[in-house]
Parts: structure tokens; sequence; C-alpha cells
């Protein structure tokens, strides 16, 4: 045989053989061994392993999506929508799934507007989100945005074009003070509220009925497992748990009525309530200025917010639930029957007004607005002619402990509970509250000037309207309530409120009631009411009370002069109303910051909502 | 020489004979090519373009296996020492003039096709050193031992200077595998194996930064689970979520959403583990394990020490790509860039692969008539 040789020693060819076999079996006992080692791992992996690894692999392709739930809508009592949801293109980002964040940004902003505000808001978001969870960058794209960018869209993986419902206020500033808004949630609220039931919720209700009623009107979050894959994109759904929307809230809120309102009040600043006597529901609340809720509900800028909050006549303070002003003269019917109950006023019984009134023994004079005084005044002349020193002498006689204790009973001092947010509860001053909160023992002259709803005391609009409306209906005070009834998503069946009716206004001498209501329509309808320039044209017959009440003190000897005191010390002027008399139906407290006289200045106001009431429905 | 064989009862000559073919090797390799197909086409996306790419790919692999089966052993034992010195040039030419792809220096262009000349010598090596030790007697004398060790080690030194770590190891072993069937003296691989060991802390200094990092990852993967770690940590889901029978052929999701990386290349086998499961993954174990038993009967069978060598350390060869890549894939071995063969997709290996049962093939046909003449 040729071959190259490089020795010539004789090889010995069986030897060679037997040495080849002996080595080609242990390589082929070491395969095997190899192979056994590998199908050991391998039934390591795929039999005593296999659930770890099927969950694994599971929760790979397996992504557990929440679904926001639609949001309940509002409307009002014929219907209106209030607060309804707009569909709304939004551009979102996954911050997970984008490599270089403000790269990424620079570069959307190129195809689509985004402004720092945007920027800014977003960037905040990212740190307070999930990784994977997407974050809005811009709302409202216009139709031409998205399709710049839907051209572009493989250059950007992470982000994506949502629609979105988006909430929208169709009355804007008619509707702010009631139905309040919704706006993202913050970093606060996202802290205190359940993350699993807001899971994909990106808005929360911040105020008014949106806030009240939040739980309602959120819904129920639904679930969703979609299959992704490794980059991961959503490929398919595999189950859907879907989502509960929002319960649909009808309110008692007339939105006619409430329009009537805000235009009675006109430029000025000031609030007007009207609730329904018969079941407390609340028919109009007009805070004036007012604002558009809208900007809010996407966050407003600072710029737009810090004008807002700067303005001088704070359209953001929620004057008819918020602002807590001395009732002046509108408390006296309330007060009158305080005397009553306690057996200090009775029909026959008068007191002097020489035009001032002197705690026996004291100098200081507590002067009655009109100048020379009324003369000889019994209860009816008192509250149709407002006559101070009759008040003065009657909180006087009745002291603060009895005053305080029966005015609370009307709801002076303390919250009406009304399920709009952000109620505040006004002051029925007591010798408890200046003893711990000023320190100080109660002065008689504090009874006196409490007496005509001045001195500590201060009350809302709401509340004035709760106990106007719990004194025409004789003592019975009904809670306020705006919510009218519920009706869950698509369903036409309503679940009506039912008014809560509380305790009675104690008054053993019932007849009485009459004789005050009477004399409250007469400060519309006689000759000699306050509130008398309304009548004309009246057409059914309204009680009501007005009250003027001093912003600033007077000397002693001073001579309060409109003219002459600048326009942010003039007296507030209120009126309280209820109509008709014979069968009340709505009640109504209108305040007018720095208009002056409650007669001239509220009481019209208050005739025009009236009117809007009871004559408006017969349309 | 093949018309002088006699005629006898047993000399039925079939086509498979007369092409040099060895029938259960042939059916053995097919199988497998076939399981292949099947698992590509999973694997690719259910893209018919790719397994018909793949159909090209191993029609040329067996051609190349048909055209080496007719190349006498004697013939490949006297161009040994020529394909081997061939083998050596190309590799310096590809350190010197080589293109990169993928961060290394591998590749040799020569216009009309770009190939590794590293796949020339994984058929070199286990030739020249065959050649070389079947020349003297067996076993192998100590000063034969240390030539073969020398020329064992130049190419594989310049296969790891690419760096190409896995090929370097791939073509050692088949240079070592022949020192091993020459029945080199088992004191001699212990103290080899000893000193390796010993070395092991200066070949880890060596080694690039990557290659270090494959370590690292395979001794502890879930220390980057979306970096280093991810293929292999896929890898083992997608094994182990296939279960016993598996998620079914076209089931797998970790396959079909992208998860496992380099799933119709080297990471193919966690696709037939996933969808197939461990019953499928024995049936291609026993499939191999049949191949390399034949492979190592055949070697047997030769006559001359030249084709028992050459034969055996390729079949033994054969089955350390399988090893390896199984090892890889379920995480029993570091992540070392070897395909499975006949499985993954992919060229240049697989016709190299093929030439190898060619030569196999040759040896067997050409063993009988040796004793025969």
């Amino acid at each position: 045989m040729a071959g190259l040789r490089l020795t010539s020693v004789l090889k010995d060819p069986l030897r060679e053989a037997r040495i080849f076999q002996d080595r080609a079996v242990v390589a082929l006992m070491g395969a095997m061994v190899l192979l056994a080692l590998v199908g050991l791992r391998l039934f390591y992996l795929q039999v005593i392993s296999h659930e770890h690894f099927q969950t694994l692999s599971r929760d790979n392709r397996v992504k557990i999506a929440p679904i926001p739930p639609t949001r309940g809508l509002i409307y009002d009592r014929n219907g209106v929508p209030l607060a309804e949801n707009l569909p709304t293109f939004s551009l979102e980002i996954v911050p997970d799934q984008v490599a270089n964040l403000p790269a990424t940004l620079d570069e959307l902003a190129k195809i689509v507007d985004i402004n720092s505000v945007d920027r800014k808001r977003f960037l905040r978001q990212v740190k307070q989100r999930r990784r994977f969870e997407a974050v809005p960058l811009r709302f409202h794209l216009t139709e031409e945005e998205v399709a710049r960018f839907a051209v572009q869209r493989p250059r950007f993986p992470g982000v994506d074009i949502e629609a979105r419902l988006t909430r929208h206020y169709p009355l804007g500033e008619l509707t702010s003070h009631t139905v309040g808004y919704v706006a993202r949630i913050s970093e606060w609220e996202l802290r205190h509220l359940d993350s699993a039931s807001y899971a994909g919720s990106s808005h929360v209700g911040k105020v008014g009925v949106e806030h009240f009623y939040e739980e309602q009107l959120h819904g129920k979050v639904g679930y969703e497992q979609v299959e992704i894959n490794a980059q991961g994109r959503s490929l398919r759904v595999l189950s859907r748990t879907p989502p509960v929307s929002g319960t649909d809230l009808y309110l008692y809120l007339d939105i006619r009525l409430q329009a009537a309102a805000e235009a009675a009040l006109g430029d000025n600043t000031g609030a007007v309530v009207a609730l329904d006597t018969k079941n407390g529901g609340l028919l109009a609340l007009v805070s004036k200025p007012g604002y558009d809720p809208n900007p809010f509900v996407n966050g407003i800028d600072g710029k737009s917010y810090r004008a807002l909050q700067n303005d001088a006549s704070r359209p953001l303070l929620n004057r008819a639930l918020r602002g807590q002003y001395p009732p002046g003269s509108t408390i006296k019917p309330f007060v009158t029957l305080a005397g009553v109950e306690h057996g200090l006023v009775s029909g026959n019984k008068g007191v002097y007004c020489p035009g001032f009134y002197r705690i026996s023994g004291e100098e200081h004079k507590y002067r009655c607005w009109k100048h020379g005084g009324h003369g000889a005044v019994d209860l009816n002349r008192a509250i149709i002619e407002s006559c101070d020193v009759f008040y003065y002498s009657l909180a006087a006689d009745l002291g603060i402990d009895r005053l305080d204790d029966y005015m609370g009973r009307f709801g002076f001092g303390s919250k009406t509970g009304v399920d709009i947010s952000g109620e505040l509860g006004g002051l029925m001053p007591s010798r408890e509250w200046k003893r711990v909160t000023r320190n100080q023992i109660w002065y008689p002259g504090e009874t006196i000037i409490t007496g005509i709803g001045q001195g500590f005391m201060s009350a809302t609009p709401l509340q004035l309207a709760f106990a106007t409306a719990t004194l025409a209906n004789r003592g019975l005070p009904i809670q306020p309530h705006i919510l009218y009834a519920s009706a869950e998503p698509h369903s036409r069946v309503l679940r009506v409120y039912q008014p809560k009716v509380q305790e009675p206004v104690p008054m053993h001498k019932v007849g009485y009631w009459d004789r005050i209501i009477q004399a409250m329509a007469d400060v519309v309808h006689s000759s000699s009411g306050t509130a008398k320039r309304i009548s004309p044209g009246l057409t059914y017959r309204m009680a009501g009370k007005t009250g003027t009440s001093q912003v600033f003190g007077l000397g002693q000897d001073e001579k309060y002069v409109k003219e002459h005191i600048p326009k942010n010390l003039w007296d507030h002027a209120l009126f309280i109303a209820f109509a008709p008399v014979e069968d009340p139906r709505i009640a109504v407290a209108v305040i007018a910051e720095h208009a002056g006289s409650g007669g001239a200045m509220a009481a019209p106001i208050a005739r025009q909502v009236v009117d809007a009431y009871l004559l408006g429905e017969k349309e | 020489m093949a018309l002088s064989r006699p005629l006898s009862a047993e000399a039925n000559i079939s086509l498979a004979r007369l092409l040099h073919l060895d029938l259960p090797l042939l059916v053995g390799l097919c199988l497998l090519a076939g399981v292949g197909l099947v698992v590509l086409y999973s694997a690719g996306g259910q893209d018919p373009a790719i397994v018909a790419r793949q159909l090209v790919r191993l029609a040329l692999g067996f051609g190349a296996m048909g055209i080496f089966a007719q190349i006498s052993p004697h013939y490949l034992e006297r161009a040994a020492p020529w394909v081997y010195g061939m083998g050596v040039l190309l590799l310096l030419a590809v350190l010197v003039a080589g293109d990169v792809g993928k961060g290394a220096q591998r590749w040799l262009n020569l216009g009309v096709l770009r190939f590794q000349p590293a796949e020339v010598m994984k058929m070199a090596m286990p030739m020249a050193i065959s050649w070389l030790l079947a020349a003297g007697t067996l076993p192998p004398r100590l000063g034969r031992l240390l030539l073969a060790a020398f020329m064992l080690l130049i190419p594989v030194f310049l296969i790891v200077r690419q760096p190409d770590l896995g090929t370097a190891l791939l073509v050692a072993a088949a240079g070592a595998f022949v020192l091993l069937l020459a029945g080199m003296s088992w004191w001699i691989i212990g103290l080899l194996l000893a000193a390796l060991a010993a070395l092991a802390p200066l070949v880890w200094h060596l080694l690039r930064d990557y290659q270090r990092d494959r370590v690292l990852m395979f001794l502890n993967p879930e220390s980057d689970p979306l970096g280093a770690g991810y293929h292999i940590i896929q890898s083992k889901i997608a094994i182990g979520s296939g279960g016993l029978y598996g998620k079914g052929w076209l089931n797998g999701t970790q396959a079909h959403l992208d998860f496992i990386p380099e799933r119709h290349t080297d990471f193919i086998f966690a696709v037939l583990a996933e969808e197939f499961g461990l019953v499928g993954e024995i049936l291609l174990l026993l499939l191999y394990l049949f191949v390399v038993a034949r492979g190592l009967y055949i070697a047997n069978q030769s006559i001359t020490s030249y084709g028992r060598l050459l034969a055996g350390s390729l079949t033994l060869t054969f089955f350390v790509y399988v090893f390896v890549n199984l090892g890889m894939v379920s995480g029993l071995l570091p992540v070392v860039g070897v395909p499975l063969p006949l499985i993954s997709y992919g060229g240049t290996s697989l016709v190299t692969l093929m030439a190898a049962f060619g030569i196999l093939m040759s040896v067997q046909a050409h063993s009988k008539y040796s004793l025969c003449s």
C-alpha cells in the first residue's frame, strides 16, 4: 500500500483494530452517558419544574390590562346633560418601551404640538405610574395631528394614539359650582385611592357632585387578558371581564332655573340657592362669578390657574356652600319664633322703638336702621318693617343660650349635609364656642347684635335657604339634596332618592307659624314692607324677609351713606323668600355682596328666580 | 477497483451500494433532516420560503455527501497534509484580510462567495491527525504525539484569534478524538485533563469580555434577565413549559411570540422541546444516538487505521455538536454558537457536516473491498 511513511516500524493491523474497537466502545458509552445527562436535564426542566416554567411562560405572554369603566353621566331633573364623556384622541407613551424618553419627546414635538406644560405634566406622571402603563402626553389631538403621527408611528415604538373618553361639561360656568369637575389623579390621591379599582383610570372627581358621588360615578374596573409578544405588543385578547360603567345621576337641579338665577344675579358677586320645599331638592345653586370647569379636566395650565386664584372676585370660591355671611335681618322671623316658643313674644305684646336700644345701666346705643325709630312695634311690624330695636330687646330677653339652641334647630351653625362636597357650616355663636375658640366670656352686648344676625353669627346661602324651607314647612326640616335619582347605565329604571326629614322645630303655639308667615308675606305685599317694591305684578303670594348686613361697624353717631363708602365696604344685600304662601313649593336665599339694601337689591333677584320656577313651568 | 470485486450470492448490487451509500446511516440522516424541516416550519413562523431555502441547503449537503462518498479514503489520506496546509494558510489569510461580521473576523470573501476557513479545518484537522498517527504504529509514540499536538494547536490558536471560541473548541475536539481513538495512553489523557483544569484561570484571563459574560450568564442567568441572561432564561422557559408531551406543533407560545431568541438557528431545539415535549426530545436523542453508533460501527469496520481514525473522529465531532448545542439550549453549558446538526437553519456547517458523513460512507464502502482484495 502506498502512503507517506514516517516510520519503518512494522504495523500490527489486528492490534490496531482491537485498540480502536476498545476506544470506540468507550466513546460510545461516553456519548450515551452525556446524552443521558441531557435527558435528565430535560426531565428536570419538563417534568419536575414543569409547573414553574409553565407559569413563567404564561406570565411571559399574558398581560393583565385594566379597562377603565365609563364614568356615569350627570343630568339635570329634565334630562339635560350636565357632565358627559366625549371621545378624544390622546397621544400615550409606555415609558418601558421607549429607550430614550427625552429624545422621543423631542422627536414627537416635531410632529404634534407639545408645549412645556404637557411635557412637565407627562414627566411628573411617568414618575408616579408603573413603567409599563401608558401615560398620556397630549390630549385632544386634532385630526391632522392624528394623521401626521399615524404616518410616523413605526419610528416611535411604545408611543400610540388612544381614543379615550374625556369628561366634558357642556354648560361650563353654569354648573361649575354644583356639578364640579373631575381632573387627573394627584399623587396624594394615588396613594389613597384603591389602586385596584383605579387601575386604568386617570381621572377622579375633585369638587362638587363629581367628588361627592365619586364612588357611584366611577364604576367598576374591568380586566382584559391580552397575549403579548416579546416586544410587548398586544396580539389578541384571551379573556375579558368587562368594566361596569358608573351610575348615571339625575339631579334635582333645574338647569333653566339655574340659568334664570344666574341671569338674575347679573353682574353681582353673590349666590342664589333655591330649594324645593316639598323634598329638599336643590333646584338652583348659583355662585357668581363662576369659572369654566373644562380646562381643569386635563390639567389647567399654571398661568390660567393663578389668574383664577388671584382674581379679587374669587371665582373659585363656592359662595353658596362656603360663603359665610352675616345673615343680618333675614334671621328675624326665626328669632321671632324663638321668642314665641319661649313665651316672650305674643300677638298683643309690643316694644317701643325710639331708634335705638340701650342695655340698662350702659351708655352704648344699639341703633335701629330707622333713624327716628318705629315707635310702638308688635311682632308683625317688627318683621314687616324689620325693626332692629324689637330684636335687640327680644335677644336680650332670650339670652344667648336659648337663642343659640333655637336657631340651631333651623340648621344655623351646622352643615346641612347637602350632597355636594366642600360645604361649610357657618357660625351660630354661643358661650361655649367663645370660651373654646377665644377663651373669653360672653358679653351681653354680643347677644343683642346676634338678635339681628350681626356680630359673630354667619351663615351660608344654603343654610339660609334651608332654614327658609323649614319655616315654609312650618318647622319640618328636609335635608337639602341635589341628587334626585340614579340609574344604572343603559337602564331606564330610576332609583329615586328618598328625602330625609329631620327632627321638627319645636313650637307649642302652632298658630304662630301662620302669623309669622303672614308677616313675611306682608314684607312683600304690604305697603310698609321692606320688599314692597317687588310686589307689583306678582301673580302669586310670596313670603320673604330682607336683610342688609353690615360689613363694617359705624361709629356711635355716624350715619351710613352709601355714596361716601368704597364699594367693597357696602352692605351685603340679602333676601330670603318662599312661595306660594298658601302652599310653598320653592324657598330661595339670595345674597348680593356689597350691593346695598336687601329690599332694593336682593329681593328683585329672588322674585325673578321664583317667577321663573312658578310661572316658567306653565309655558 | 470496484469492478474487481468478486461476484457472489451476496453481491446483489443495490443502488445504495453502487453509490457507496450506507443505507442505515442515510435513513438516520434523512429522518433528522425531516424532523428539522418540520420544526423549522414552526420556528420560522410558518414561512414556506425558509423551509424552501433549507431544502436547497440540504440538497447541497446531501450532494456533498454523495460526492465525498465516492472519494476513496486512500486519496483522502494522501491529500490530508495538503488540505491541512491549505487550511492553515486560509486561516492566516482571514486574520490578515478577512471580513468582519458580528464583531469577529471569520469570513473570507472570495468575490463570489464568503466562507469561513475554520469550517475547512473541521475536516482538515481529523484528516491530518489521522494521517500523522496512522503512518506510525498504534498506540502512538510520544514523539508522534507531540507532533500531533503541535499540528492541533496551530489552527486552534489561529481560530481563537478570530475570535471564534466555539469553532476552535470543535476543531480541537476533532483532533483530540483522533488521539483518543488511536489509543493514546489514559495516563496522558488524565494528565492533559488535569493540566487543562489547572490552566482554567489563565484561560479565563485570556477570554474576551463577551465570552466571560457568557460563562457568567451560564452560571447565573437570572442576574441579568433582560440582558445577557435573556437567551438562556427564555430557552429554559420554553423547554420547561413544554412538559411531557409539548404544546403541540405550531402552538409554542414562547416560539411564536418571539420570546426564544435565535429560534430557527442555534436555539431551534427549544422550539422542538416546547412543541413536542420530553417524548419528542427523547426520540430525537435516540435518533442522534443511532447515527453516532452507526458512525462508530462503520469506523470499526474499516480495514485501515486511517479510515478508522478519520471515521471515528468525524462521528464523535458530530456528537460533540449535538451535545454542545443541547447542553447550551437546556442550560447545562454556557452559550456557545453551535448549531444543532441537521435541524438548525444554516448553510456552511451543514455542507461540512454532510461532507463528513460522505467520508464515513466512503470508508464503509471501501472497507469490505479492501478485505476481499
